[in-house]
């Protein structure tokens, strides 16, 4: 008799279909373990909110606005909420209009909505390599071309990005569009040059370009500096994502799209057939706190307090990484992307990671291609400063260990062992790993 | 003991099985509660002692995959409370769970297993061991089966075509053990062979639609195809019968153990590994093969709470 583990599976739609458990996806259920240094979930440091002021308003909220917050809502999310993001976004630099803002549950939902509403099955969309996981997954799961664009220091290679898009068109062929984080790019963690914004903006004219600008870095340069937005510079070539989740907390699941209106019309009936709409209860929240609390002061005192935790992530690195590993510097947000010799793949490394109780997420879950298997983004932003000095000297144990013993298998001059700290970028290309292919996203479960 | 026990399901732990563990644990915890038992779900961790301690627990059902909860570790403390609980006593477990040595008592004991080398991290590190990594793939041919040489679900286990291949699959199973097993490629059919109590169920034939088992083929339902019983005929499928039960008797393994083989195309079974501490979730073999016997599931689960209880004396 032949046993059916899955009597749908001749019903999924092509998008479930290849749909696999995950050995990385199984690795993490270990990873929030107390005993564990983890820099693998991008979560803000929520202990560093005011927990009296979120009950106060909170309680507010439903004291004095009870059945509004218990009931539905628009799909386009409260109008009170949209006009106080309009603010929001005003502090990054990128200018709007209330009615061209949906309010969607969390940046994700953005990112899943604008892929829905622009990717059919094998269209190419162009991204930075690497590039969110949560933006790779949302991308997979409307079955994109996924090509990326590398980076360096200054964010993406806009020559690069000119040459792929000189490359679609000799295939007849565009891109749908090209997803960008240009401050302090999760995971990369480097910003784009203002050069490469203008260059960026440049290329939207000359190659009649849709940018999807990923916004939820901008608040959070350790300097307050803010970089030149996109939507800026060519407003009716971008669609805007942003977030609540890293300047108030991810757990309201609140963040927005701004688009121009026919786009944000299709955006609104898509949204509606996906989640109806966002939930009244945590807009009124968010709005309460934009309005009633010092919610600036608030991201000041994430940005210092990332900033110090950064110092100590780079200074530790610094002290106790091997020199073949090469990792970059930021100046604001919440990663650092680290560089390790071609012979070792991390996600295999993550097991002996985990063991050695500490936890990062491994590059593969950055591209959409497999490459990145020499890769890995650490997260500063969580772990105290003492837990973090703890982690990277168990890590950089680790990997000299794994070099170590990659010496001892490969032999001492094995070009795999080459270190990365010369190169150009923040990290190679290569589909690292070889024989040995583990599971790339599409989406691991982590921010 | 009243008749109605109280029941502690050890899960989880800092395993790189957790999830699959939670899995099974969830699903026997429940199984149990609805056959009217008194039931508790562990989150094995430093409190372990303390909370069996405290919890007036009559016997434990372990549903650990891993290290720790199948090597008999926790074996051993469980013996040290006085808490009867189901499955391999810890020096079966512990034998069980390192593959290279199990093997060389499986073979002692008549069972046909693969060829085989053994290449310790140590052996690199401190013997040299790069310089005859070549030889591996002209001892045992090719291609070859690289995996850790111990734990489960197919972690960092690789098939190797060429010999060049060979360093970085050693590197990978080196990431889940001290130690990388290279066997020599059984080519032909897997079957998993489940022993309840001294009594072989019915063979469980896995046909991956893949190009093989591992663990998204062992986890994603509708990855892999299972034919109950096994498609084979009967003399193949007694000797496989036989091959599980010598190898679960050389090692002592008791109660619900795994073997999983290979029938190649002689109808010969090559003996891989026991597994005794079988995972039981919804895509799990030894649950299958207990259905295929006639043992629904929520019988199985109370087969090893009687199990337990039946062993108390003797442990």
């Amino acid at each position: 008799m032949r046993l059916d583990t899955d009597p749908y599976l001749s019903r999924y739609a092509d998008r479930a279909r290849d749909l696999a458990a995950s050995e990385i996806r199984a690795l993490f259920a270990v990873v929030n373990r107390p005993e564990i240094v983890s820099f693998a979930g991008g979560m803000p440091d929520t202990a560093a909110m005011d927990l009296d002021a979120v009950a106060q308003l909170t309680a507010e909220v439903v004291r004095d606005h009870g059945h509004t917050a218990l009931q539905y809502g628009g799909g386009q999310g409260r109008e009170e909420l949209r006009e106080q993001l309009v603010e929001v976004m005003a502090r990054g630099g990128a200018p709007a209009t209330p009615d061209e803002l949906l309010v969607t549950v969390g940046g994700q939902q953005g990112l899943e909505l604008v892929a829905k509403c622009f990717v059919d099955p094998g269209d190419v969309v162009l991204a930075e390599g690497p590039t969110y996981v949560g933006g790779v997954g949302a991308l997979s799961s409307h079955q994109a071309d996924l090509r990326h664009v590398p980076m360096d220091a200054e964010g993406m290679r806009t020559d690069l990005l000119e040459e792929a898009l000189a490359a679609l068109k000799r295939e007849g062929r565009r891109a749908k569009y090209v997803y960008t984080i240009p401050n302090h790019q999760n995971p990369g963690g480097v910003s784009l040059s203002e050069e490469r914004r203008v260059h960026l903006a440049e290329l939207a004219e000359e190659h009649d370009l849709l940018l999807l600008e990923d916004g939820a870095y901008s608040l959070l340069d350790f300097e307050g500096h803010v970089g030149t937005s996109l939507r800026s510079l060519v407003p009716d070539r971008v669609v805007y994502v942003g977030t609540m989740s890293k300047t108030f907390a991810p757990g309201v699941r609140t963040g927005w799209i701004a688009a121009p209106t026919p786009v944000r019309e299709r955006l609104v009936v898509l949204r509606e057939a996906a989640d109806l709409c966002p939930g009244n209860l945590t807009q009124l929240v968010v709005e309460r706190w934009l309005t009633t609390q010092p919610w600036e002061a608030q991201v000041k005192e994430y940005r210092a307090l990332y900033a110090e935790k950064a110092r100590t992530m780079l200074d530790a690195l610094e002290a106790e990484m091997p020199a073949e590993v090469a990792w970059t510097r930021p100046s604001g947000g919440m990663f650092v992307w680290l560089t390790v010799p071609r012979g070792i793949d991390t996600s295999a490394l993550l097991a002996k990671a985990i063991v050695n109780r500490v936890a990062y997420v491994p590059g593969r879950g950055f591209f959409g291609d497999g490459q990145g298997g020499d890769a890995l983004r650490l997260c500063f932003s969580y772990a105290s400063v003492e837990r973090i000095r703890e982690g990277v000297g168990r890590l950089a144990e680790l990997l000299q260990g794994e070099l170590a013993l990659l010496r001892d298998v490969f032999g001492a001059d094995a070009p795999e062992l080459a270190g990365r700290r010369d190169e150009p970028g923040i990290t190679g290309g290569g589909q690292g790993g070889g024989g040995t292919s583990r599971d790339p996203g599409p989406g691991w479960g982590v921010a | 003991m009243s008749t109605s026990p109280h029941v502690a399901v050890l899960t989880g732990g800092m395993s790189l099985e957790r999830e699959v563990s939670l899995r099974s644990g969830t699903r026997i915890a429940t199984a149990l509660t609805e056959g009217g038992l008194a039931v508790e779900r562990i989150d094995v961790d430093r409190d372990l002692v303390a909370r069996l301690g405290a919890g007036g627990y009559d016997l434990a059902v372990l549903a650990l995959h891993g290290a720790a909860g199948e090597d008999g570790t926790v074996q051993s403390v469980l013996d040290l409370l006085g808490l009867p609980f189901s499955g391999s006593d810890a020096l079966a477990s512990a034998l069980a769970w390192n593959k290279p040595i199990a093997q060389g008592v499986y073979a002692a004991a008549g069972v046909r297993v693969p060829d085989r080398i053994v290449l310790s991290q140590l052996a690199f590190r401190e013997l040299g061991a790069s310089a005859v990594v070549d030889r591996v793939a002209e001892t045992l041919g090719l291609p070859l089966v690289v995996k850790p040489s111990t734990g489960g679900s197919s972690l960092g286990l690789s098939v190797v075509t060429t010999a060049a291949e060979l360093p970085a699959a050693i590197v990978a199973a080196l990431s889940y053990a001290e130690a990388a097993l290279i066997e020599r490629f059984v080519p032909g059919t897997e079957v998993a062979v489940t022993v309840l109590d001294g009594r072989a169920l019915p063979a469980v034939e896995i046909v991956p639609k893949g190009d093989r088992y591992d663990f998204a083929a062992r986890y994603t339902a509708g990855r892999t195809d299972f034919h109950v019983p096994a498609r084979l005929d009967e003399a193949a499928a007694a000797a496989c019968e036989a091959a599980a039960l010598a190898a679960g008797a050389a090692a002592g393994a008791r109660h619900l153990y795994r073997a999983d083989l290979i029938v190649d195309a002689d109808g010969a079974p090559w003996l891989l590994e026991i597994d005794t501490c079988p995972g039981m979730t919804e895509t799990s073999l030894a649950p299958m093969a207990a259905e295929a016997a006639g043992v629904a599931f929520p019988d199985l689960c109370r087969t090893l709470v009687d199990l337990a209880v039946r062993d108390r004396a003797a442990a």
